[in-house]
């Protein structure tokens, strides 16, 4: 009866930006001095250090802050969260589900980090900005996850209402001449 | 078509197989690829470009570069494309490029507001404005002010939205080097060999600066033409080296972030789709490295300033790049060796060199160029000029000999100033040299090194060296290993560029007849700034701004040293003492559109939309903007006008229905065991008895007592709660929670997620919206008894995650069901099918505010103001009373904001139900009407009392129910009634079924 698919603000891809599937997604906050047990519980281990990320086992878990970090369940589920939450099984911490918060865009291939860097004011160089880095940072006037998933592909997570601005100036950027 | 009489047989960096046509004034010349509009111009013998600013003095080309001070044109490219105030030294030519001169009525031959040089001049002094056009007072808006501003002000802006595109781009680098001459290319060279990543930028077309007109100079063996090209080729090669043509470094920002503008298509004939005009960049240096080189300074004598006037080197220049011949008969006035330069490569090339006169004593080079034919005067005093559209003669005497030159040009080599605007810029001290007799860079203030003439070293040999030197130390600390020292490349120059200068006005300026030009964009003379002088202007700073000179848009490229010379001559001061006026970014002019980038039109700022915008579009919703969200505000149908669409809407949903977008409002969930305590702390209200799976509406106040945000706050676990907050305040009360937690309360075990963009919120609200919604809820029970008023849960809906909340803005019977923003469209949808078996109707954010404002619910940034507390409007019930704590609670105990007369909420009504009160409107007490009480805060027309309600602030107010007050409308004041706040349903019963 009724579409059980999500729908993207997004639209389709283009040579260099590609929107991202569906993709389950949740913030875990806790404190330092638990972040072994959380871990072990969800079983990922959340990162300590600044701006990186882990990839175990489909899920991957970006340091968002000393006590905050973006989960990303490649295979999307309605009940992954709350299945998450029943393994904690009352570790001290606080995780929320936002799947829907925000959505992603893929932005690969040679100009990538030229793309990148019309609207973010970070060095994109993969000596600056290795695989596997990610932050938290903005987009011209919007505020986007950004995260390095190889050498020419990166993750831009923006949340869902500013999608279409962010996606409008990548693609402007991407047509450049 | 003129035949290009002063272009030379050969030489230069045109391309003489490539002519190109193009007009001035609508005239047609021609022109060669590699030309400048300036280059172009005077390869056909133009001099005459344009009239000046305040005298209207027929003006020529004087220089080569951002230095120019006259030659400002207007270049159109079609209807939309018209670019005023551009420096012709600096216009590329293209085919077909269209320029015109400013500045002039009705041409540039014949300008009527030349009276103001002939007649008018000994009135307008410096600092006219300042003397003149007092009196009458009554005058000064309808005369003197349009008068003024008509004639001020170069250039016609364009008057059509600019239809290029501009884009931006952030980048990073070890090395920045600005300026591609000999110590650019070496310092990118050194820095890029030790692995840096280097950026070399420059403003021109062509890379190599002063070896771009070097001639008959070999550096480490070769030609010096060939040396450039293998440097660039080879810096060209190297992965780490991003090189920047026609890209001006404008501004130097904290922390070594530059601005760079780099100019890509106003060189073309035709503009490829999809480029860009023009790329800011914004870079991140760790070093820098300046190169900017050295601007030529004019001499300041009498008539200094007739077409065919011009810089020295700048006329050597346009020989050996562009094959340019300036003129036949060329005198020489010079205070610098490198007039003797310019003298034997003007020879070589067949121009007479008539006369050069050095105002210097001193036998003027060590070894003087072959010079027969061409008379030598030292100690020579300028006296002055003549020609009307062109110099036709130079008067000199040297001694007591006083003789007149023929000639059509007159070049001035007063010596060379280092370009130390950017290192300025940088918060950098200046040192004066007095060997040099210039302002040197000092102690520096970023990670920034000058090199080259910028910082004196006027040799080749010198600056190649220079630049070496500071790009192996650049490197080095920016982290990177350098070889060991190595000495710069043998150079061997036939005309060294030598030594000298003069800095101020030349002997015969003072009390001359014609005016000697300090500033020939501002047209200030020495004599202006004489008077500044003998007025008591002392202070550089003050003469600058009484005399405006160096205020042009060229900011006193060629005139702030000479300023600085007069003002020390006349009061007796050293130049150090006098110090330097502060040089500001952009060192040229640039774009608008450069600065604005891709942030125009529908990308001006983000447009935040919900997952049921493009179904808003559809129905035809007209939008308003909250901060940056767009809402839909009414729905009209045909032929509705916003206000018939809102009565309707209002009807409809007191009626039967309505369905209502809320997904903007903020969500924070609020997770961990000491959750309730958190909300204890931050809200007025009590948390710690919520029940599970019940709401409550919480007010937040400043710590000055003040109303700041509100919402419904539910209660999902004992350690989770669901907080929503205003639409406008979403991020200022997470930003203000995560603060208070971070710095006040460290020790609660508490966190915090904004989730406003996880759920999209549907408000169903009217006496059906139990039948629409709950055959499509699953796994709950929303029936009165079972789901009350205030009520939260979550349960599914069309096969989805659902958090339902029993809450109503309306007065109605209400829910807001919240569904992950993804399914959000679905579900609307599917109560959207639903509703239409009870003539639901959409309503927007006005119909909104009717509503709740029947029902007397406030809005905060509308009833409040920062100046309201929860008692002024009628919520101190929300006060948790036993409360220890919590943030504003101590302001409220001031007995200013327990005082009895503060402005408080109250209804008016008045007497004709058709007239609504304006909103902001001020309100008076009939016994005394000059004295404001209060203010009106919301007013409508309400289809559902049929009659127009209002709210307000009134002093005292809840006291006043009962009293007539008045309140100014447009036509006078009318008087209104006052009541309680609530006008529909006081009792509360259609919430509570």
């Amino acid at each position: 009866m009724f579409d059980p698919d999500v729908t993207s603000p997004l639209d389709d891809g283009s040579p260099a930006i590609t929107p991202v599937g569906p993709v389950s997604r949740a913030i875990i906050r806790c404190r330092a001095s638990d972040i072994d047990l959380v871990s072990n519980r969800i079983d990922i281990a959340l990162p300590r250090a600044a701006c990186r990320s882990v990839q175990d086992s489909g899920l991957s878990a970006l340091w968002l802050g000393p006590d905050e970090w973006l989960i990303l369940n490649a295979t999307p589920a309605d009940s992954w969260v709350s299945e998450l939450s029943a393994r904690l099984d009352g570790a001290l911490c606080s995780l929320v589900d936002v799947s829907h918060r925000q959505v992603a865009l893929s932005v690969h291939g040679p100009r990538a980090e030229d793309i990148l860097a019309t609207g973010c004011a970070l060095d994109h160089s993969i000596a600056a900005f290795p695989v596997g880095m990610c932050t938290r940072t903005m987009f011209a006037k919007a505020e986007i996850v950004l995260w390095r998933t190889g050498a020419a592909n990166f993750h831009l997570e923006v949340w869902r209402s500013f999608a279409r601005y962010v996606e409008a100036l990548l693609r402007e950027a991407e047509s450049e001449r | 078509m003129t035949t290009t009489l002063f272009r030379t047989g050969s030489g230069g960096l045109i391309d003489r197989s490539r002519p190109l046509r193009f007009t001035f004034d609508g005239k047609s010349y021609s022109g060669l690829q590699g030309d400048t509009l300036a280059s172009a111009l005077l390869a056909n013998g133009v001099h005459l470009v344009g009239r000046s600013f305040k005298y209207h003095r027929p003006r020529g080309i004087m220089g080569i570069g951002a230095d120019e001070p006259n030659a400002l044109v207007g270049v159109r490219r079609d209807d939309a494309r018209y670019t005023p105030n551009l420096l012709a030294t600096q216009v590329e030519l293209y085919d077909g490029l269209d320029a015109v001169s400013q500045n002039r009525h009705p041409s540039l031959e014949n300008d009527r507001m030349a009276v103001n040089d002939r007649l008018l001049s000994r009135f307008i002094p410096a600092g006219f404005y300042y003397k003149t056009f007092m009196w009458p007072h009554k005058a000064w808006d309808r005369l003197y002010e349009p008068r003024i501003r008509a004639a001020a002000g170069l250039g016609v802006a364009p008057d059509k939205p600019d239809p290029d595109s501009y884009t931006q781009r952030y980048a990073h680098c070890d090395v920045l080097v600005i300026g591609a001459g000999p110590a650019g290319i070496t310092a990118a060279m050194e820095a890029a060999t030790a692995d840096a990543r280097v950026i070399l930028c420059d403003d021109r077309a062509a890379m190599g600066g002063s070896l771009l007109s070097a001639a008959s100079v070999t550096i480490a063996g070769k030609d010096s033409s060939v040396w450039l090209d293998e440097s660039l080729a080879a810096l060209a090669r190297m992965p780490n080296v991003t090189l920047l043509s026609r890209t001006i470094a404008f501004g130097y920002y904290p922390h070594n972030w530059i601005g760079l503008t780099e100019r890509l298509t106003d060189h073309l004939a035709v503009m490829p789709a999809g480029r860009p005009r023009e790329r800011l960049w914004q870079v991140r240096a760790k070093e820098v490295v300046i190169a900017a080189g050295a601007i030529e300074r004019p001499l300041v004598f009498p008539g200094n300033d007739r077409p065919g006037i011009m810089l020295a080197d700048a006329a050597r220049t346009y020989l050996q790049q562009y094959g340019v011949s300036v003129g036949r008969r060329v005198a020489i006035v010079a205070a610098h060796d490198s007039a003797y330069r310019a003298a034997h490569e003007l020879r070589a090339a067949g121009i007479a060199v008539v006369v050069i006169a050095d105002i210097r004593s001193r036998p003027a080079v060590a070894n003087p160029p072959d010079c027969a034919g061409t008379r030598i005067l030292s100690d020579a005093s300028i006296e002055g000029t003549t020609g009307k559209l062109r110099v036709t003669s130079i008067t000199l005497s040297a001694g007591s000999k006083r003789e007149t030159f023929a000639c059509d040009t007159v070049l001035m080599a007063g010596g060379f100033t280092p370009s130390v605007h950017l290192f300025s810029q940088s918060r950098g001290k200046l040192a004066w040299d007095p060997e040099l007799q210039a302002y040197l860079p000092g102690q520096s203030a970023e990670a920034e090194r000058s090199a080259g003439a910028c910082r004196g070293r006027f040799a080749l040999e010198e600056a190649l060296a220079d630049g070496m030197e500071a790009g192996r130390a650049a490197a080095r600390s920016a982290g990177f290993a350098t070889g060991v020292e190595v000495h710069g490349p043998a150079v061997t120059v036939s005309h060294p560029i030598g030594e000298g200068g003069h800095i101020g006005a030349t002997s015969s300026s003072k009390g001359a007849k014609d005016k000697a030009f300090v500033d020939w964009q501002n047209d200030v003379t020495a004599n202006d700034i004489l008077l500044a002088a003998r007025e008591g202007f002392i202070s550089i700073e003050h003469v600058k701004r009484y005399t405006t000179t160096g205020m042009a848009t060229d900011q006193g490229k060629l005139s702030n040293i000479n300023a600085l010379g007069i003002v020390s001559e006349a009061t007796g001061r050293t130049i150090p003492e006098i110090g330097l006026t502060t040089f500001r970014a952009p060192y040229t002019p640039i774009t608008f559109g450069s600065l604005a980038g891709r942030a125009r039109g529908d990308l001006f700022d983000p447009a935040r939309v919900t997952a049921f915008n493009d179904w808003a579009i559809e129905q035809g919703a007209v939008f308003e903007n909250v901060r940056n969200w767009k809402r839909a505000h009414y729905f009209p149908r045909p032929g509705e006008d916003m206000h018939a669409a809102v009565a309707r809407e209002c009807l409809q949903v007191r009626k039967s229905v309505g369905i209502f977008d809320a997904s903007t409002l903020g969500k924070i969930e609020v997770v961990g065991p000491d959750a309730a305590e958190f909300l204890n702390r931050f809200y007025v209200n009590a948390w710690t008895k919520l029940g599970v799976g019940k709401c409550r509406y919480g007010v937040l106040l400043r710590e000055d007592g003040f109303i700041l945000d509100d919402g419904v706050v539910g209660r999902l676990a004992p350690d989770r709660f669901h907080v929503t907050t205003t639409t406008g305040g979403a991020a200022r009360v997470l930003n203000m929670m995560e603060d208070y937690l971070q710095t006040e309360w460290p020790d609660l075990r508490v966190w915090l997620t904004s989730t406003t963009e996880q759920w999209s919120v549907i408000a169903v609200q009217g006496p059906n919206a139990r039948e629409v919604l709950s055959p499509l809820i699953e796994g709950l029970d929303v029936s009165a008894e079972a789901f009350p008023h205030m009520s939260i849960a979550d349960a599914q809906m069309c096969g989805v995650p659902m958090r339902l909340m029993r809450v109503s803005f309306t007065g109605e019977l209400g829910f807001e069901v919240n569904v992950p923003s993804g399914y959000g469209a679905m579900v609307w949808q599917a109560i959207w099918e639903r509703g239409k078996l009870y003539d639901m109707v959409p309503y927007g954010t006005e119909t909104m505010h009717v509503l709740r404002a029947e029902k007397g619910f406030i809005i905060v940034g509308q009833e409040t103001d920062g100046t309201v507390t929860p008692d002024d409007v009628g919520l101190a019930w929300a006060i948790g009373k036993a409360k220890p704590d919590f943030v504003g609670k101590r302001s409220l105990a001031r007995p200013a904001l327990a005082a009895s007369n503060r402005k408080q909420l109250v209804g008016l009504l008045t007497r004709n139900p058709q007239i609504a009160l304006e909103e902001g409107a001020q309100i008076v007490s009939p016994s005394a009407p000059g004295t404001s009480i209060g203010h009106v805060t919301s007013s409508y027309h309400s289809s559902v009392l049929k009659k127009s309600i209002a709210l307000a602030l009134v002093r005292g107010g809840r006291a006043r129910i009962g009293q007539i007050l008045h309140v100014s409308m447009p036509g006078g004041s009318i008087p209104v009634g006052v009541v309680a706040p609530v006008f529909f349903d006081p009792e509360g019963k259609r919430i509570n079924v």
